[in-house]
Formats: C-alpha cells, structure tokens, sequence
C-alpha cells in the first residue's frame, strides 16, 4: 500500500489564528493539487509557539461547531490532515494539541505529555500536561502522534509501538541551538539521530515535521523527516525554510523490514510490565 | 580542549534571516548601523545589508573630535564595499557642551556621554528614515557589562549578541570584512590609545573560553580552575558577570498589582506579527 505524504514546515504568525488557518487552507489545496493523501503541520501551527499569556486566548476545540475547525474538517473529506493548536477542555484546562482529522470527523487528538519547563523552555507554566499516550487506526493503518518534548523521552514512542502504531508522526516547533563548527546546529542533530534509531528500534516509519521561521530571537530549523522501518532517511525538508514536502512511501516496507528484523515480535513486554512494577514498587526515584 | 569554532554559514544564514524576518514583521524595511569602523559594527552592517539590501541600510558614523582618523577610514572602507546609505554625524557639538559644563568629568563620564549621544543620533534616524537601529555588541562585552547602558547597548535587535568576540571574527572573515579591521586591536575609541584588552586586562581570546565553560558549558568556577585558569582571572570574571547583570535586563518594577508588566504580564515582542 502506497501513502503519500506532505511534510508542511510553515512559519506561523503568533496568536494570529484566523491568518494560519488561511495559510493552512491555501497549503491543504496545494498538497491536494499534489496528490496527498496525509498533509501534516508542525507543533501549535495554528497559533505559534512562545504563546505565554497568550495561551488562553488562541484556544480552540476540534468540532465541527468551532469556527477555526469547520473549515478544516470540511477540507480533511479528501485527504488527511494533522494540525497543531491549543485546546481548551471543558474544565478549562489548556493543552498543547495536535489533532488528526479525516474524512471530515476527529479521529484522534493527542495532548503534548511533557512539557519542557528547563532552559528556554516555560511549557509548563501555561499549559496542563497531557495524560494518555493512545496510538488510533486510520485508512493508512495504525498511527501514533506525538509532539517535541514527547519524544524526547523513550517511554511516548515505546508504548505507541506496543499499542500497534506502525507509523509514528512526531510534530515540533523546535528552537535552534547549539551553533558549533557542524553545517547542522546541535538540536536538530540530536533529532535526527534519535528519529533515525526509533525508526531502526521499532522497524516503524517515523515522520516529523518541524516549523521555521522566528519569534523573537529564536529560530525554528524545519529540516522535517521521513525515515523508513529500516532507518533508512527517505527524505529531508530543507532547514530554516518554508516548504512543502511531499513524499509516496510503500507501507509494505514494514513487511520486509519486520520479515528480516523481527523485533516487534520478539518484544518481552511483560517482562518490561514486570521488571517495571518492581522497580516502581521498590521506590526507586522515579517521577509522576 | 576548548573549541569556540562556528559554522559561519550557518550562522550567516540564520542572522541574515533574524534581520529580515524582525524587522520586516515590525513594518518596516530598513536598518539603521551606527558604524565606528570597528570588527562588530562592520559585521552587524554587513549582515544587515545582505539581509535587506544595500539600500535600505543607514550606516551612520559618529566621530568625536578624538576619534581616530582610522576608524572613520575603515567605516567608510564597509560602506564603499557594501554600497550601503551612508552619513556622517560628528557627536562634538553634542557633548562638549556637557564637558564643559563638568569640566572635571573623568574619562568614564565623558565616555558614556559619548556612547549616549551616539544612541540619540542613531534613535532620531531610526524615526527620520523610519529603520530600526541593529545592535552591535557582542556576546563576550554584554557579559561582561562592558558597554554603557542606554548608549551603545540600546537597539531595536542585535544579531550578533550571541557570538563570542572570537566567534564574531570568524565571521568577519566569511564576510570578508577588510583584513585591516579584522587585524586591528579592538578599542572602543572613546579616548587616545584606548583598548578593549588594555582597559580589561585580559585578551578576548582567553576571556571567550573562560566565559564559554563559565556560562554554554556550566563549569562551576572551581571546575574553571581545574581546567586551567587561573583561580584570580576565574574569580574576576565571575564576579564581573554578577556585578553588571542590571545592564541585561530591563529595570525592575515595584510589584503592586495582580498583573504586573515583567512578572505576570508575558509576552514576546513578535506578539500578533
């Protein structure tokens, strides 16, 4: 089975909703020009990233009821589609969001889990820390999505895998850093290295689609992903500008990578649950 | 061993795109450089230019009757070069005046009289041809403290705030600044025969490293020392860091309210743009 996929690294107007959304809508009918059949946006792309006070105020629910989401789901009926927003629950909690609509209905919405709140980081002074990590089937398969800090850690990615994600999309708004004497600053290194060995650890297909442009001092380096079940770099946005990238990726590669590599199967996942019990039983300094 | 090289593409690339997008995004399309003729000043302005086009940069020179003849040769050596807007505001008639008035001022008042009046010619063309003003410091002199407040620290962006002075002349280089500036020793020009490593009493060379352990790595002082510095350069330099940390930020507000502008009351600069 073959998808085709658009990588959209856009740069964002911050807390301007109503102009990403026309920049959404306009990229939407590109990619459908293109012949996609899953477009993805970055981290928060309908509202930017350093949001602080701000957060509050650029919310939004994924209905069809909501102003900013009608229109969106509208355009999901012929190709699939993740964007990034902050949503406001019913208790009035803010969350970093990425949603995934198709054929014009929600299929799954995934709140940011961790929360960078270190360094230049301040996520978590705004926002309420997501609690599930819930992989959902689609028309291309099972799917995982994650955001930035999420996949920072190994824990999000693993129980996707194990919850039968074969294809994993991590979405970013990464800040630049780590100018060194490298032709790559040191963060998006880091990324792609850790990209590539989920890709190789968990024989899945993992994409991430990173924003660019700048908000205030900080810059976003694009440079979004595809790496295929046997690690393999299928293809590179490039850094630091807008593109749209688009891809068609044989789904039947996880049956070769997983015929010769069959690490799924030979997963112990209860002795994982039982060596995992242990140790929180025994009190070790483990958080949350 | 401590290795301060940087990608001067990749650093070209992303502050070229810093001063485009910045200021764009604030509505206008021009930058105004106060341009002394010196390493950082030449390379803000050359940034400046390839980011918006020679046209649309203001490179202002602002010499005081002391100033060496050197410095506003090498200005004018940038400005022929990049074939940027150009204009000469010699700074004299502003602060001798005040001199004249203190005439027991010391050097460091007269200094940053200077550096202020500086500030005041560059804010009025920043209205006057509607640009916003580049700034010019350093990584290495902002953590030092080593600028006057409100005169040549004051700007609307600076896209070299965050390279070392070491690393600023790496991408003189790549910028193919002129070899005569990038070779000179660095001075802030504001009396006879001053210089940044005399004034200091330590060479940027060595400070950069220091600084780099001190502050991206997070080497405490005794591991600073372990690494070879000596404990008294160590001690003088954090203490420095400490002492003109108030010229980093903005000043503080007495706090009164719910909402209070610094505390509570976040937002960035590029808010709505």
């Amino acid at each position: 089975m073959k998808l085709k996929m658009a990588l959209a690294q856009i740069n964002t107007r911050l807390g301007d909703v109503p102009a990403n959304l026309d920049k959404h809508l306009s990229l939407i009918q590109e990619a459908r020009a293109g012949g996609a059949d899953l477009l993805i946006f970055p981290e928060l792309s309908l509202t930017g990233y350093v949001l602080q006070d701000l957060a509050t105020s650029v919310a939004h629910q994924p209905v069809p009821e909501d102003p900013i989401f009608q229109p969106l789901l509208e355009a999901s009926r012929d190709l699939d589609i993740v964007v990034g927003f902050v949503e406001e629950d019913h208790r009035h909690r803010f969350y970093i969001a990425s949603a995934y609509l198709s054929q014009g209905r929600v299929l799954h919405v995934h709140h940011k889990v961790y929360l960078p709140t270190y360094g230049l980081f301040d996520e978590g002074r705004f926002f309420a820390w997501g609690d599930s990590v819930r992989a959902f089937d689609t028309r291309f398969g099972r799917i995982g999505l994650l955001i930035c800090e999420d996949f920072w850690h190994a824990s999000p990615p693993y129980l996707l895998w194990l919850d039968g994600a074969d294809l994993m999309i991590y979405t970013s708004a990464s800040p630049g850093r780590g100018l060194r004497a490298e032709p790559q600053l040191e963060s998006a290194r880091w990324v792609e290295h850790i990209n590539r060995a989920y890709a190789s650890l968990f024989t899945d297909f993992i994409v991430h689609v990173n924003r660019v442009g700048y908000e205030d001092g900080l810059n976003f380096w694009g440079g979004s992903t595809v790496f295929d079940p046997s690690g393999e770099l299928l293809i590179k946005g490039p850094y630091h500008q807008e593109a749209l990238t688009l891809l068609e990726v044989d789904l039947n590669q996880l049956h070769r990578t997983r015929a010769l590599l069959p690490l799924l199967r030979d997963e112990r996942t209860a002795l994982v649950m039982r060596e995992m019990t242990r140790i929180l039983n025994e009190g070790r300094p483990v958080n949350r | 061993m401590i290795d301060l090289t940087i990608n001067t593409d990749l650093a070209r690339k992303i502050l070229t795109g810093f001063i485009h997008t910045e200021i764009t995004r604030a509505g206008f399309s021009r930058a105004v450089v106060g341009l002394s003729g010196g390493l950082d000043s030449s390379v803000s302005c050359t940034l400046a230019a390839e980011a918006l086009g020679p046209q649309n940069v203001l490179a202002v020179r602002m010499p005081y009757r002391t100033s060496s003849a050197d410095s506003l040769e090498h200005a004018q050596m940038v400005i022929d070069a990049l074939g940027v807007q150009s204009l000469t505001v010699p700074i004299t008639e502003m602060v001798e005046p005040l001199f004249d008035r203190f005439p027991d001022m010391n050097q460091v008042r007269r200094g940053n009289a200077m550096a202020r009046a500086r500030m005041i010619v560059l804010y009025d063309q920043s209205e006057a041809k509607r640009g916003l003003v580049v700034g010019t410091g350093n990584k290495t002199e902002i953590l030092l403290g080593y600028t006057t407040l409100y005169g040549d620290s004051a700007n609307a962006l600076n896209p070299i705030g965050d390279l070392y002075k070491t690393q600023v002349r790496q991408l003189a280089h790549a910028l193919q600044i002129p070899e005569a500036i990038i070779a000179k020793p660095p001075s802030a020009d504001l009396w006879l025969g001053q210089t940044d490593e005399g004034e200091l009493g330590f060479t940027y060379e060595e400070v950069d490293k220091l600084l780099y352990l001190l502050v991206d790595l997070r080497y405490t002082p005794e591991d600073c020392v372990q690494a070879g510095f000596s404990e008294s350069f160590v001690h003088q330099v954090v203490e420095r860091v400490r002492r003109y940390h108030f010229k980093r930020i903005l000043p503080p507000i007495a706090k009164l309210s719910n909402r209070t502008v610094g505390y509570d009351f976040l937002y960035l600069r590029d808010w709505g743009t």
